[in-house]
């Protein structure tokens, strides 16, 4: 509308320095674009799936085992991507196990990040005994691979709920299972950056002029360390994708009647060896190409705010 | 040194103390233990002495000191699920771990060290640039497809190599089964060790070249040239044995880092190994072997981490001022 003298908000993105990067980026346009179709597919599973794969009216064992672009030898229906043991649509549950893949790894990534900014704030802008306990628990937990950690949360929350409530409680003992063994990095980051914010000139005026510690910190610190955590989250996001789809082909992951691509590749794991290969190759590729995609950004994203590696 | 090994040893156990207080937190409030042990029929009062005598009226205190003084003697209870003691099934299957972890880990060092020292050499060359792009996928592959691929191709497809299990054992004295003996077992051993060990090797592979380029651009490289001395003599007795320190603290740390991702090759491969027994703990909430399980490799870590650390410190002196100088 007014282009030529106030530039529109959406202009001013598409001029920012991060964004001349992207376009500058190949590799990120690709990536981006994948994880954008599958996160908008995932998203709109409901409506782009040709079947609900859990609706069991829908179903019908007779389709069982169909192969991919084959007319059923007995009903004759035609499924783009096959059909797996039940008769459901390869395809519609990919849409449907990304769907919750995506929002337990969101989920957990979005705990990790409060739980990490919370510490590091407190740790970086207090010091003290608070500070040299955070950082004691981030010390140890750090030499712990991060799956492991999640695995034994997992297991010991489990334990703790009753058996009647285990299945539905399940996703979101995995969202704090693996969102507690990833907020570390968090912490860390935003604690060292914090330390250094602190001795600027505009906290201290902040300070003199009795702003609120709680305000100074959300309003002033937070804003000038997010950066960094963002590109955390993003490749957190990739881990926390691969996360999950360990623990589910572990079994120990979501409930089957909720699967996520873990679920569905542990399922099609048991027919690769007579052959059926379509109902394990296609969650794992989805699953790939996800974390895959949502990595390359985050290396991009790191390399696009930090000018001095480039 | 002496007050850095105190300090280690204290944090150790403060970690070790925090496992257990969870652990038996696992133990002593998931169910009733009296609820598992009598019939319907029994009455309040019986239930109540037979609570007093098993010690499950003292103070939680008490408890967790007995507890701790039967974990130290080895004494985790009765699996719920198997009904055996927790110890025995932990020791039956620890050979199998172990031996899959070994043949890994060392596969990974070999095999990651002379990767890492070829593509540090030949930059520039076909093969360096084709094992630098495998390597990058073996970072992005999930450690289960990777598994799951390696049994399509060589167990589905080719029909080289067994999918599962450990082949036939050997028990040797003492109760340690081996597979490295019969041929059934060593062909068992090679689709997993692998699985297991293609992250170590990438890892060890790229920082072994970045040490590698590091060292080959430092003054005494150049001078050693210069004297005339035979490039094998510089690339491996000078250049190589000076990026071994780092490479040798980073295989340490990831020999736990092996056991743990063992959970999840023993599951791929049905390996009868302690990580297995673990995955089907939880799907049981089995809760004295999870509880055992939390402690065992707890233990491991700790252990691992400290011989490490104490490694690291006693190795390279640079690192004792650059520690003491980041604290203050």
């Amino acid at each position: 509308m007014s282009e030529t003298k106030t530039p529109g908000r959406l202009y001013r993105m598409w001029d920012s320095d991060i964004a001349y990067s992207f376009r500058k980026s190949p590799l990120a346009i690709v990536s981006g674009i994948v994880a954008l179709v599958i996160v908008l597919a995932a998203v709109f599973a409901p409506w782009i799936a040709p079947t609900n794969p859990y609706d069991p009216s829908s179903l019908n064992l007779m389709d069982g085992f169909s192969r991919p672009m084959e007319p059923n030898a007995f009903t004759g229906n035609t499924f783009l991507l096959g059909a797996d043991n039940q008769g459901r649509d390869v395809l519609s549950t990919i849409l449907y196990g990304a769907r919750i893949s995506l929002f337990v790894g969101f989920s957990a990534v979005l705990f990790a990040m409060i739980l990490g900014i919370t510490a590091g704030l407190l740790a970086g802008y207090r010091g003290g005994w608070v500070d040299a306990l955070l950082m004691r628990i981030a010390d140890v937990q750090l030499s712990f691979p991060s799956i492991l950690i999640a695995l034994l949360i997992f297991g010991v929350a489990r334990g703790f709920i009753p058996p009647s409530q285990r299945e539905t409680m399940a996703i979101w003992v995995l969202i704090i299972a693996i969102g507690l063994s990833d907020w570390v990095q968090f912490a860390r980051v935003v604690r060292g950056a914090t330390m250094v914010e602190k001795g600027k000139e505009y906290v201290q005026a902040a300070r003199v002029i009795g702003v609120h510690p709680v305000r100074i910190l959300l309003r002033h610190i937070l804003p000038n360390v997010m950066g960094p955590v963002l590109v955390i989250g993003t490749i957190g996001l990739a881990l926390a994708i691969i996360a999950e789809a360990t623990l589910s082909f572990l079994g120990v992951g979501v409930p089957p009647t909720q699967p996520s691509l873990g679920t569905l590749i542990r399922i099609g794991q048991q027919y690769l060896f007579s052959g059926e290969w379509w109902i394990l190759l296609f969650p794992a590729m989805t699953l790939l190409a996800l974390a895959l995609a949502v990595n390359l950004l985050g290396d991009w994203l790191r390399d696009a705010l930090n000018p001095r590696l480039r | 040194m002496l007050a850095f090994i105190i300090r280690r040893v204290v944090q150790s156990t403060i970690v070790m103390l925090v496992v257990a207080l969870v652990a038996f937190a696992l133990f002593r409030f998931v169910g009733d233990p009296i609820g598992a042990m009598v019939g319907q029929e029994t009455s309040l009062e019986d239930r109540d002495a037979l609570r007093t005598a098993l010690g499950l009226n003292d103070p939680f205190v008490i408890q967790f000191g007995r507890f701790i003084g039967n974990a130290i003697q080895g004494d985790f209870g009765i699996s719920y699920r198997l009904q055996q003691p927790v110890m025995e099934l932990i020791l039956q299957r620890l050979p199998a771990t172990l031996e899959l972890a070994f043949i890994s880990g060392l596969a990974a060092f070999v095999f990651g060290v002379s990767a890492g020292v070829y593509t540090a050499l030949n930059r520039r060359g076909t093969i360096s640039t084709s094992i630098m792009a495998v390597s990058l996928i073996g970072v992005s592959l999930p450690t289960f497809l990777i598994g799951i691929l390696l049994i399509w191709l060589f167990a589905v497809e080719l029909q080289w190599l067994p999918s599962f299990g450990r082949g036939d054992t050997v028990e040797l004295p003492g109760g340690w089964t081996t597979g490295f003996l019969t041929s059934s077992g060593r062909q068992s051993l090679i689709l997993p060790a692998i699985t297991l060990g293609l992250f170590q090797m990438t890892l060890i592979m790229r920082l072994v070249r970045a040490e590698m380029l590091e060292v080959l651009r430092t003054d005494y490289i150049k001078f050693a040239r210069a004297r005339g001395l035979s490039n094998r003599a510089v690339n491996f007795g000078h250049a190589l044995k000076n990026t071994l320190v780092p490479v040798i603290t980073i295989t340490g740390l990831q020999l736990g880092a092996i056991i743990a991702f063992a959970i999840i090759t023993e599951t791929v491969f049905q390996w009868p190994g302690v990580g297995a027994l673990f995955i089907n703990s939880v799907r049981a909430v089995d809760v004295p072997v999870m509880a055992a399980y939390l402690v065992f490799i707890a233990l491991i870590f700790v252990i691992i981490n400290l011989i490490v650390d104490l490694l690291y410190y006693a190795v390279d002196p640079r690192l004792r001022v650059e520690r003491s100088a980041a604290r203050h």
